[in-house]
C-alpha cells in the first residue's frame, strides 16, 4: 500500500510518498511559515517525481502535532481533504514521536522537545525497545528550565531532540549528561512519518478523516480566561486570541 | 467547462460548502454555524473558529456533494474564499480546496469574500442587469460599491469607524441583549417605536468626497448617553430608534448613489441585509425611485459558499485558474477598476 505523509507542525513543511519498499520520494522546506503556499505544490511535485498517481495512494498519514497551530491545521485540513476525496483511511502520528524516531538506536533516554512558543516546549520521553521506541509519559507542555530540572533528576544519559531543544539550548547546556541532537534532526521528517504509518497500516490501525483530531495540548486563551473569570473580551466583533503561530486578522463578516 | 463548482467558505465563523452550476443554479448549500461556541465570549474567537473549521470541513463538504447529488468526478472546479477574514480560518478552507483540486485534477479558484457577497444577488436573480449599486453590510464591512460590469467595481464609500453589524453587536451588548446583536435588535425593534428617540444620522448631510462614507460610533455613543440619562426608557423603543437611524443612513446614501451613477438596480448584501427593517425600506425606496431592488434571501445574505461558487464561476472565466501556491490574504480588498 502506498502512503502519502504530510507534516506541517513546525517551521518545516514536509511531504513524502512510500510503502513497503520504503520512501519513494520526499520534499522538505523550512523557509518561513508559509505552510499553505508550500504544501499543495510540494505534493504535486512529489507525485510527479515518484511517478505515482494520487489514485494509487491507499492511506494518508499526517503529523497531528503538537506544534504551530496554524501550520498544523494547514496539514491536517489538506490531509483530510485528500483522504476524503480518495476514500482512503488515515493514520495520525504525533510530531514528538516523529522527531524521536530517527534517533531510535541510542541506548540513552530520548527526549523530544518541539517549540511551543511563549517560552515553552511540547515534550515527551522515549526508550529504545526491539523494533523502535516506546513512549514513557504523556505528551505535555513544559518550561525549558522545568524540563532541564526533570532531565537532571533522572540521573540518566539523555539525547534531547527537536527544534524546541535547539531554541532553548541555553537551558540545557550546563547539564553534563544531556546531549542535543543537531539541526538536521530538529524537525519531523515526512519519511519517518511514512515509515511509522506503514507499520500502523499493516495492523489496519486507521482513523477515518472525520474522526482525526489535532493534538493541541493547549486550550484557546479565551476558554482559559473564561474559566478563570478573567475574561478580557474586547469591544468589537473579534476577540483577540494570540496562540502559537496565529495572527488575528480582521473579521470577514 | 468549469460549469459545476464546489466552493468552500471558512473566512469567519461559518463552515460552508456548496455546489453551484453556471453561477445561477444552486445544487446544494450547506452552512454549519459555530455561533454557539462563540456566543459566551461576545464575539468570534479566532482560535476557536479555526479549530471548529478543521473539525467541520470534511463533513460539510461531504454533505454538500451528497445533497447536490453529484459524483466527485462531475465537479469541474474547486473554489475557496482566500480573504478577507481571519487568517487561521481562511487557511483551513484554502488548504482543503487546493487539496481537492489537486486530487480531482481540476482548477482551483481563489475567491474574494466581498465579491462573493456581491454575487449573492445574482444567484437568485440571474437576469440582474448592470450597472448596479451594491450595499454590503455585515459585522466586518460597510461598503457602497458601484458594480459597472462583472469584475469591475468602484468603491463609492465605506465606514470610517464601526461596521454596521458591529454597531448592532455593541448596542445589543450595552442593552444586555446578548450576541449576536443583529437578530435580537431586529426582534425587539418590532415591539418598539422607531420615532421615540431622535438618534443622530452620522455623516448623512455630507456632500463632498466623503458623501458616501458611513460612521456609526457617534450613534453608539448617543444610545449609551440616552440610556444613562433615561434609565427607565423602553428598551424596545431604544432598539427601534437605533435601528431606524442605521437603516435611514444606509438606505438614503444607497439611493443617492444609485441616482448619481444611473444604476439599474440596488443590491443589498451581507449579514445585516437580513434585518427586516432594512429589507422593507430598501424595497420601498427602489419602488419610489423606479429602479429594481435586489434583496437576496436571508440565507444568501449571511456567509455561505454558494455565493463564493457564483463569484468563482465569473473569476474562472475572466482570470482562469488560481495557482496552487495561493495562500490566505486576511486583508484582501475588493479588486477595484482603475
Ligand atoms: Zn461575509
Amino acid at each position: 500500500m502506498l502512503i502519502l505523509g504530510i507534516t506541517t507542525s513546525t517551521m518545516q513543511v514536509g511531504a513524502a510518498i512510500g510503502g513497503h519498499e520504503g520512501v519513494l520520494a520526499s520534499v522538505h522546506s523550512s523557509r518561513g511559515k508559509r505552510h499553505a503556499e508550500t504544501l499543495t505544490p510540494a505534493i504535486d511535485f512529489l507525485r510527479r517525481q515518484a511517478r505515482v498517481d494520487l489514485d494509487e495512494i491507499g492511506c494518508v498519514a499526517v503529523d497531528v502535532g503538537p506544534g504551530l497551530f496554524t501550520g498544523l491545521r494547514v496539514g491536517i485540513a489538506s490531509a483530510k481533504a485528500i483522504a476524503h476525496a480518495l476514500r482512503v483511511p488515515m493514520v495520525g502520528v504525533s510530531s514528538l514521536d516523529l522527531v524521536a524516531f530517527p534517533v531510535r538506536w541510542t541506548p540513552r533516554l530520548v527526549v523530544a522537545a518541539i517549540d511551543a512558543r511563549r517560552g515553552e516546549l511540547f515534550t515527551a520521553s522515549y526508550r529504545q525497545v526491539p523494533g523502535g521506541l516506546q513512549r514513557l509519559d504523556d505528551y505535555r507542555v513544559a518550561r525549558p528550565d522545568d524540563l532541564a530540572g526533570d532531565l537532571e533528576a533522572t540521573g540518566e544519559d539523555v539525547l534531547l531532540v527537536g527544534d524546541g531543544a535547539l531554541r532553548y539550548q541555553a537551558a540545557f547546556e550546563e547539564l553534563s549528561r544531556v546531549e542535543l541532537a543537531d539541526q538536521g534532526l530538529a524537525y519531523p521528517s515526512a519519511g519517518s512519518l511514512v515509515q511509522l504509518a506503514h507499520a500502523r497500516a499493516l495492523r489496519e490501525d486507521f482513523v477515518q478523516p472525520w474522526d482525526l483530531e489535532p493534538l493541541y495540548l493547549r486550550r484557546p486563551d479565551a476558554e482559559i480566561n473564561w474559566t478563570t473569570r478573567d475574561g478580557r473580551v474586547r469591544d468589537g466583533g473579534v476577540v483577540p486570541d494570540g496562540l502559537p503561530g496565529d495572527v488575528a486578522g480582521p473579521t470577514g463578516g | 467547462m468549469g460549469d459545476r463548482i464546489l466552493a468552500i467558505e471558512t473566512s469567519c465563523d461559518e463552515t460552508a460548502a456548496a455546489v453551484v452550476e453556471r453561477a445561477t443554479h444552486v445544487r446544494s448549500s450547506v452552512v454549519a454555524s459555530q455561533i454557539d461556541r462563540h456566543a459566551r465570549y461576545g464575539g468570534v474567537v479566532p482560535e476557536i473558529a479555526s479549530r471548529a473549521h478543521v473539525e467541520m470541513l470534511v463533513p460539510v463538504v461531504a454533505e454538500a456533494l451528497v445533497e447536490a447529488g453529484v459524483a466527485d468526478d462531475e465537479i469541474d472546479a474547486v473554489a475557496a474564499t482566500v480573504g478577507p477574514g481571519l487568517v487561521g480560518s481562511l487557511l483551513v478552507g484554502v488548504s482543503a480546496a487546493k487539496a481537492l483540486a489537486l486530487v480531482w485534477d481540476v482548477p482551483f479558484v481563489a475567491v474574494n469574500h466581498l465579491e462573493g457577497h456581491l454575487y449573492a444577488a445574482f444567484l437568485e436573480e440571474p437576469d440582474l442587469e448592470l450597472p448596479v449599486v451594491v450595499l454590503l453590510v455585515s459585522g466586518g464591512h460597510t461598503l457602497l460599491v458601484h458594480m459597472e460590469d462583472h469584475g469591475r467595481y468602484r468603491l463609492l464609500g465605506s465606514t470610517i469607524d464601526d461596521a454596521a453589524g458591529e454597531a448592532f453587536d455593541k448596542v445589543a451588548r450595552f442593552l444586555g441583549l446578548g450576541y449576536p446583536g443583529g437578530p435580537v435588535i431586529d426582534r425587539l425593534a418590532a415591539e418598539g417605536d422607531p420615532t421615540a428617540i431622535a438618534f443622530p444620522r452620522g455623516m448623512l448631510d455630507r456632500t463632498g468626497e466623503d458623501r458616501y462614507a458611513f460612521s456609526f460610533s457617534g450613534l453608539k455613543t448617543a444610545v449609551v448617553n440616552h440610556v444613562r440619562r433615561h434609565p427607565d426608557v423602553s428598551t424596545a423603543d431604544v432598539a427601534a430608534s437605533f435601528q431606524d437611524a442605521v437603516v435611514d443612513v444606509l438606505v438614503t446614501k444607497a439611493r443617492r448613489a444609485a441616482r448619481e451613477v444611473g444604476a439599474k438596480g440596488l443590491v443589498l448584501g451581507g449579514g445585516v441585509a437580513a434585518n427586516s427593517a432594512l429589507r422593507s425600506r430598501w424595497v420601498e425606496a427602489c419602488e419610489e425611485d423606479g429602479i429594481r431592488p435586489f434583496v437576496p434571501s436571508r440565507a444568501m445574505c449571511t456567509d455561505n459558499a454558494a455565493m463564493i461558487a457564483a463569484a468563482a464561476w465569473w473569476r474562472l472565466r475572466s482570470d482562469g485558474p488560481s495557482p496552487l501556491d495561493t495562500g490566505a490574504t486576511p486583508n484582501l480588498r475588493l479588486p477595484l477598476a482603475g
